[in-house]
């Protein structure tokens, strides 16, 4: 980046203060037309704040903010948009009952009062079709995968004539195909001349996408600098503080009797169109399994009917030799079942109650916490204690409500409930998204301590760093069936890509043979 | 997004108890403040309807006693109100419930082949069930079939006041009740002892504090209480882990129905000691008992307190009625304002306004 761009976005001691915590302490820096520019920091590093305050939806309380050189009070989301600027955010604002284009219209001013979509439609299959984001305008949202939602919000903001993208944590809930195809797409605005404001903590993609990066630490910029004129390490010392690890050990073991079988397992998804098709594989105690793949091509549907929250339509799943197929969630999990939940806010807790509450979630029913009917509440005080104190969770006791847990945090709740049933096997969907390094980096070395112990670990994520570094056995999903099991590290990462793009395994055999041929 | 305005509204971390008390009470000045205007609009003092409220109420021991006797069913049907509520079942059919279990005691009273001895241990165990029974129906629509609990519990409502009035016109008006709408008096045996000269049926009243302290002991301290509380916050994490939201409604509803209809077992017991016009036989108890479980904030021992406060209601409107010479609905009207300002100062208890500082 040697040739000067004018300063299209410029933040100058921008503060921002919340009860008992200073969010942005004093940010400045500024960011240039046509750039993609990273703001990379752990969670609570101020960075979801600062662009909030960009957007409108907070106010700084000291500082400006200017826009191609002018000083702007941007009061609301509403103006932000005027102004050019539109935010997709980690969590997704959409209407879950209303279909793709009906969110597009919502709040369009140029929407008309009746039939607003009339027109949508056409120009959205347009700008779909511009920056190949695939998508269908009559779906309903609720129908959609994570990836998906993300689309529609990103076609919102180009929608409405978005210069300023601010995307936060996008990647969090994509796979590596879906991320891949994110970032062709930010290329493309770039070379259009908009300017992408991308929020991370994955050192990974700041290198891959971004032209400049600012580091933020505890509220404050530590640095702004070009990605070519720095590095993974330099970058992570600066985001941190200290080292992250980030090989971890693997404790070695014998691989165990089977403890999860899965035999022509076929199941229907939300849409009532099968999301799994005559799905086979084994997990033995003691070994990590790695599901791959992109999003929405099966995952959720199958740790569902593994847990008994969905119904098989046809096979077998046998956990510990039973025969567990369509079974309740509560006799899966009376077998020594655990399951870390995609959607930790809503399924892993209950917010309003307490820790005490959140920790026997699923052993209220069970000795020594209750006989009976009653609940012994001095001993699950006792056992939330030990949890807080095993894993490491912040908290100042054990009557806070889950809710005002971090994202991290909750996840160890959760993990630390899940383990001290002693499980024989975890089902861990996503169990690191959305969390910062060093908490993703606790939850994985968290895994691979109960692997140790002889747990058996089925490991759905779409983290492909995650699902190589620490997986025994590999099995690639793709639109509900798997492509292929093989031994970690048996292949590349490029070879796990074609698998996850739909390649079978004898047929990625066959291609290299006859390259070797 | 309110951003134009001098003040920001920000969402509070952890309600605190004394602020949810505070805010109460502001409602509560505020229902008061608007019944002053009614009053005045009515040509009546309104300092002066407040002290007739408050003489009619707690005067003496009369006033007492009577502002304890509305407290009674306000109390059991209140303290049913709580568990459904905290289960977040929008129970409005206490009314209903209680006009069941009214039924079905009269029923036990009149025409069963209990002996006398038994018959008032009958009339609250029949009337518990028919009571359950009515809020069952409710309960399984929406577990089930996910039908709106709103709309069926109100609904179920109307089918018991016409089911009753059917009765008392029908094939149980009584014979020596020159051709009033009224069923037989009770035999002595199926009348509740009151406390003196009151109308106080202080068995009911036992039972209600009773059930206020157990429902509170279940709710916290039990298997079932906690499936109900989990499912009613979040039923996807109730789901999750392995619990059944169709067996807990059920369970529920089945106390909360069974409470409103003990609620009305009370009444034609203690009070009136035969079945007539709903409208005559409850005064809307069922209604009134959602604004008292309301106030409570979901804490069954504090439908004690609650009940006691609309007891006085009752009983201090019944007194201006006849001292200022004002229409009893003006109860009505009081209770309707208290229910409007508790729910809208509802939003106070978990945001806050804060001013903005100047730049």
């Amino acid at each position: 980046m040697s040739n000067k761009k004018s300063p299209l976005i410029k933040f100058s001691s921008v503060v921002k203060r919340f009860p008992g915590v200073v969010a942005n302490d004093g940010v400045s820096f500024t960011v240039e037309k046509g750039t993609v520019h990273s703001l990379l920091g752990e969670n609570g590093a101020g960075k979801t704040t600062l662009m909030n305050i960009l957007y409108g939806l907070y106010q700084q309380d000291q500082g400006s903010i200017y826009l191609r050189g002018e000083e702007f009070e941007i009061d609301s989301p509403t103006r932000a948009i005027e102004l050019g600027i539109g935010m997709v955010h980690q969590h997704f604002k959409l209407v879950q009952n209303h279909t793709v284009a009906e969110n597009i219209a919502l709040g369009l001013p140029s929407a008309s009062a009746v039939r607003p979509t009339k027109d949508i439609k056409r120009k959205l299959l347009e700008l779909a079709g511009q920056y190949g984001l695939k998508v269908d305008p009559e779906a309903k949202i609720w129908q959609l995968s994570a990836g998906e939602k993300q689309r529609v919000e990103i076609l919102r903001a180009l929608y409405r004539g978005a210069e300023i993208l601010i995307l936060d944590e996008p990647t969090s809930v994509l796979t590596p195909g879906e991320t891949e195809r994110l970032f062709t797409v930010l290329e493309d605005m770039k070379s259009e001349g908009r300017t992408i404001i991308f929020i991370t903590h994955k050192l990974d993609e700041v290198m891959e996408v971004s032209d400049v990066v600012t580091v933020l630490r505890e509220g404050k910029v530590v640095e702004t600098v070009d990605t070519s004129s720095t590095d993974k390490s330099e970058l992570s010392r600066k985001m941190v503080g200290r080292e992250v690890l980030f090989d971890l050990e693997k404790p070695s073991r014998e691989r165990g009797p089977i403890i999860l079988e899965v035999q022509g397992l076929s199941a229907l998804n939300d849409k009532r169109v099968e999301a799994i098709k005559d799905l086979s594989l084994s997990v033995h105690e003691g070994e990590i399994l790695g599901i791959a793949g992109v999003a929405g091509n099966g995952q959720r549907e199958l740790a569902e009917v593994l847990t008994g929250l969905r119904k098989a339509t046809s096979g077998k799943v046998l956990i510990d030799g039973e025969d567990m197929t369509n079974s309740t969630p509560k006799k899966v999990s009376d077998r020594n079942v655990a399951h870390i939940p995609e959607d930790r806010i809503h399924q892993g807790i209950v917010g309003d109650l307490t820790l005490k509450d959140n920790a026997i979630l699923k052993a209220y029913r069970k000795k020594p916490f209750s006989k009976g009917l009653l609940i012994n509440y001095s001993l699950v005080d006792e056992h939330t204690r030990e949890i807080i104190k095993d894993f490491d969770i912040k908290v100042p006791d054990p009557d806070t409500p889950a809710n005002l847990l971090s994202g991290g945090n909750i996840q160890r709740l959760i993990l630390g409930r899940e383990v001290s049933s002693n499980p024989k096997l975890i089902i861990a969907s996503h169990p690191t998204y959305g969390l910062d390094v060093a908490a993703a980096e606790q939850i994985r070395q968290l895994l691979l301590e109960q692997k140790g112990r002889g747990v058996g670990i089925l490991l759905i994520s779409e983290n492909l760093t995650e699902v190589t570094s620490i997986s025994d056995r590999i099995a690639v999903l793709f639109e509900g069936e798997i492509m292929g099991t093989v031994e970690s590290g048996e292949l590349e990462r490029e070879e796990l890509g074609m698998l996850m793009a739909g390649t079978p395994l004898e047929e990625l055999a066959q291609r290299e043979e006859s390259v070797k041929g | 997004m309110i951003n134009k305005l001098p003040f920001e509204i920000k969402k509070r971390q952890n309600p605190s108890g004394l602020g949810v008390m505070t805010v109460s009470l502001f409602a509560l000045f505020g229902a008061f403040l608007v019944a002053s205007i009614v009053f005045w609009a009515y040509g009546a003092n309104p300092i002066n309807a407040f002290r007739a409220l408050f003489s009619g109420a707690f005067g003496g021991l009369y006033e007492i006693s009577e502002t304890v006797r509305r407290a009674t069913p306000l109390l059991l049907a209140g303290v049913g109100l709580v568990i459904a509520f905290k289960a977040k079942f929008w129970n409005i059919g206490a009314e209903g419930q209680l006009l069941l279990g009214a039924m079905a005691a009269s029923w036990v009273a009149l025409f069963s082949p209990i002996p006398d001895p038994l018959l008032i241990p009958a009339m609250f165990l029949f009337g518990f069930l028919a009571g359950a029974a009515w809020g069952l129906i409710p309960a399984f629509l929406k577990s089930k079939l996910g039908i709106n609990d709103v709309i069926t519990t109100l609904m179920m409502n109307y089918v018991a006041i016409n089911l009753i009035l059917f009765l008392v016109q029908g094939p149980w008006k009584g014979e020596k009740q020159w051709g009033f709408p009224y069923t037989d008096e009770f035999p002595s045996a199926a009348r509740l002892p009151t406390l003196g000269n009151t109308n106080v049926h202080w068995i009911t009243l036992v039972i209600g504090v009773l059930a206020a302290v157990l429902i509170y002991f279940l709710i916290n301290r039990t298997t079932p209480g906690f499936e109900i509380r989990v499912l009613g916050s979040s039923p996807a994490a109730g789901r999750f882990a392995g619990m059944s939201y169709v067996k807990s409604t059920l369970l529920v509803m089945f106390i909360s129905g069974g409470m409103a209809g003990m609620a009305g077992v009370g009444e034609v017991a203690g009070i009136h000691h035969k079945l007539m016009n709903p409208a005559e036989l409850s005064l809307g108890y069922g209604y009134t008992a959602i604004i008292v479980a309301w106030l409570a904030r979901k804490n069954p021992l504090s439908v004690i307190v609650t009940s006691l406060f609309f007891g006085a209601i009752f009983a201090g409107g019944n007194a201006i009625k006849v001292s200022l010479g004002l229409p009893f609905q003006i109860t009505d009207v009081f209770n309707g304002l208290i229910l409007f300002f508790l729910i809208g100062s509802e939003i106070l208890m978990s945001y806050k306004i804060e001013w903005r500082k100047n730049k």
